[in-house]
C-alpha cells in the first residue's frame, strides 16, 4: 500500500461500531437505514405467475411456482451487507431458501462453473458457483420478519452477503449455470466482475 | 479488461456557493480523463491517524471542459464528508478522487431520442452535466428537466438553467414543494402522473428518461413514467440518499 495521502483538516466521525470494526470492509461506512439502489424502475412482480427457475449445464431445469417455492425448507439467518456504494450494514435479518437447498433439485452437469442470476427487470449478474455453495447465498423472501419489500427486491432477492450487493439480484427469477463467466450487468458497464469488499474490488480493474 | 481506476490528487482551484446549503468545487485534475455525463467521481479523505472516508459525487461539468471538473455538493447536517467538502476546504486544498466511475446512468451526444430529465433536489446534479454537455456539443436533443426543489432558494443552478432554457431550448418547469416565492406561476406540488404527461407532452422522437434524487422521489418518478407509457428499459434512475426510513 502506498503511503495514504493525509487531507488537511479533515477529522472524520469515527463510527462506534460497537466492536464491529473489524466487520467493516476498507472504504465503507456504517448506515442504520437501508438504502435503496437499482437502474430503473422497481418492477412489480404478479405472484400468480411468478416462477423461479434453474436452468442452463442441468439435467432437467427446474422449476417452482410461488407457493411451491414457499415449501421449500427455508432458514433465518442473520447477516453483514456492504453496497459498493460504500455503505456497511450489519446483522440484516432474512428468511430464504439457501442455493443448496434449491440446487438439490438438479442434476448439475460437471462443467457448471459459473451463474447468471437473472431478474425481472432484464437485471442479470455473474457469480462463480463455489461462491454461492455451502450455505453462502440464498434466496431471501423476508427482511426482517416481513416480506421482501419490492424496492428490496422483493418478492424474492439473491442474498450473496460476502459479494458487494449488487451481485445479490433483486427481483431474480432464477439461475442459470454456465460453463464459462458471463458478466452480468454493472459488470458490463465499469464495475468489478468479481466484488469481493474486503479486496475492495468496487471497479473493473480493481 | 480496463486498465485500474487510480487514486490521484485533485487540487481545488475555485469554490462557488450555489444556495445556502450547497456548493460547486472546481478540481483541477494531474490524470483527468474525459467522462460520461451522468458518471461520478469517488472522494477519499484521510485523516492523519490513517483514518479515512469515501464518497461518490457526480460530475456537474461538462467534458468538454478539460482537465478539470466541478463536484457540487449538498451539505448533510450530521455528515461525515459532505461538511467537510462545504465547509472546510479552501482554495488550493488537495485530496483524492478517482473516476469516472458508471456506465448506465450517463447520457451523451451519440444517444439518439430526446431526454426527459427529472431531478429531486441534489440530484440535478448529473443531469446538469448531460444539459452542459448538449449544449457545449451543440446538439439539437430535445430536452425537458422537470426539477422539483423545496424553496426558491433552494433551486440549484437557476441562473445557469434560465440562460438553457431561453438559448438552448430547454424545456424547463420547476416544482417548489415546500413554499412558493409572490405571483409563482410553476408547480406547487409533488410530482405525480399529470406532472409527468404534461413536462413530457410532445417532446418529439423517443424519450429517454433520467431520473435522480432521494429514493423516494425516484420511486414515485420511474413508477409514474411507467404508467404513463414509457418502458421500463427507457427509464434510467440514480439515488443519492437514504432511504428515509
Ligand atoms: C453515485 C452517487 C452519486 C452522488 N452524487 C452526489 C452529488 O453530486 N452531490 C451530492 O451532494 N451528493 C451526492 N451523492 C451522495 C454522497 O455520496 C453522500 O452520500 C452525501 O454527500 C452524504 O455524505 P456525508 O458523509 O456527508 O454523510 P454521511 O455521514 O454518510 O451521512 C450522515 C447522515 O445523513 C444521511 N444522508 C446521507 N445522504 C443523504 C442525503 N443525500 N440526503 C439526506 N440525508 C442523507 C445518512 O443516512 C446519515 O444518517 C452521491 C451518491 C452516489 C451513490
Amino acid at each position: 500500500m502506498p503511503q495514504p495521502f493525509i487531507t488537511r483538516g479533515f477529522v472524520g466521525k469515527r463510527q462506534d461500531a460497537g466492536g464491529a470494526a473489524g466487520r467493516i470492509p476498507p472504504g465503507q461506512h456504517l448506515v442504520k437505514d437501508f438504502p435503496v439502489l437499482s437502474a430503473g424502475p422497481t418492477p412489480r412482480a404478479d405472484l400468480r405467475t411468478w416462477t423461479f427457475r434453474i436452468e442452463g449445464l442441468v439435467k432437467e431445469p427446474a422449476q417452482w411456482s410461488w407457493d411451491e417455492f414457499r415449501e421449500l425448507p427455508a432458514q433465518d439467518f442473520t447477516k453483514d451487507i456492504s453496497c459498493v456504494t460504500k455503505w456497511t450494514k450489519l446483522d440484516t435479518h432474512w428468511r430464504g431458501v439457501s442455493v443448496d437447498v434449491l440446487l438439490e433439485h438438479v442434476d448439475l452437469d460437471r462443467s457448471a462453473a459459473f451463474v447468471t442470476a437473472f431478474s425481472d427487470g432484464g437485471y442479470t449478474t455473474n457469480i462463480p458457483l463455489p461462491e454461492l455453495l455451502n450455505g453462502q447465498a440464498f434466496v431471501a423472501y423476508e427482511y426482517d420478519g416481513k416480506p421482501l419489500a419490492p424496492e428490496h427486491g422483493g418478492p424474492a432477492r439473491l442474498v450473496v452477503p460476502q459479494l458487494y450487493f449488487w451481485k445479490s439480484a433483486k427481483w431474480v427469477r432464477g439461475l442459470r449455470l454456465m460453463e464459462r463467466d458471463q458478466p452480468g450487468f454493472w459488470e458490463s458497464l465499469g464495475y468489478n466482475n468479481h466484488g469481493d469488499p474486503w479486496k475492495e474490488e468496487r471497479y473493473s480493474g480493481d | 479488461m480496463k486498465g485500474t481506476i487510480e487514486w490521484q490528487i485533485a487540487t481545488v482551484t475555485a469554490l462557488r456557493d450555489e444556495t445556502s446549503e450547497v456548493k460547486t468545487l472546481t478540481l483541477s485534475l494531474p490524470n483527468w480523463t474525459a467522462h460520461r455525463p451522468g458518471q461520478h467521481y469517488d472522494v477519499r479523505l484521510t485523516a492523519t491517524d490513517g483514518y479515512s472516508a469515501q464518497r461518490s459525487y457526480s460530475v456537474a461539468s461538462e467534458p468538454e471542459r478539460t482537465g478539470e471538473i466541478d463536484l457540487t455538493v449538498e451539505r448533510i447536517g450530521d455528515g461525515e464528508v459532505s461538511p467537510y467538502l462545504d465547509d472546510t476546504v479552501v482554495v488550493g486544498d488537495r485530496f483524492e478522487v478517482r473516476g469516472p466511475i458508471g456506465g448506465y446512468f450517463v447520457w451523451d451526444r451519440s444517444i439518439d431520442g430526446s431526454l426527459l430529465l427529472v431531478a429531486g433536489g441534489s440530484g440535478v446534479v448529473p443531469l446538469m452535466a448531460m444539459l452542459r454537455h448538449r449544449a457545449s456539443a451543440g446538439v439539437g436533443t430535445p430536452a425537458a428537466l422537470l426539477y422539483s426543489a423545496r424553496t426558491y432558494d433552494q433551486i440549484i443552478y437557476g441562473a445557469e438553467l434560465d440562460m438553457l432554457r431561453r438559448s438552448d431550448g430547454l424545456r424547463l418547469t420547476y416544482t417548489l414543494t415546500r413554499a412558493q416565492p409572490p405571483g409563482w406561476k410553476g408547480y406547487a406540488r409533488r410530482i405525480d402522473d399529470a406532472m409527468l404527461r404534461e413536462v413530457s407532452a410532445n417532446l418529439g422522437g423517443e424519450v429517454l428518461a433520467y431520473v435522480c434524487g432521494p429514493t423516494a422521489l425516484v420511486e414515485v418518478v420511474a413508477d409514474g413514467l411507467e404508467r404513463i407509457g414509457l418502458p421500463a428499459e427507457r427509464i434510467r434512475t440514480e439515488r443519492f440518499g437514504p432511504s428515509g426510513t
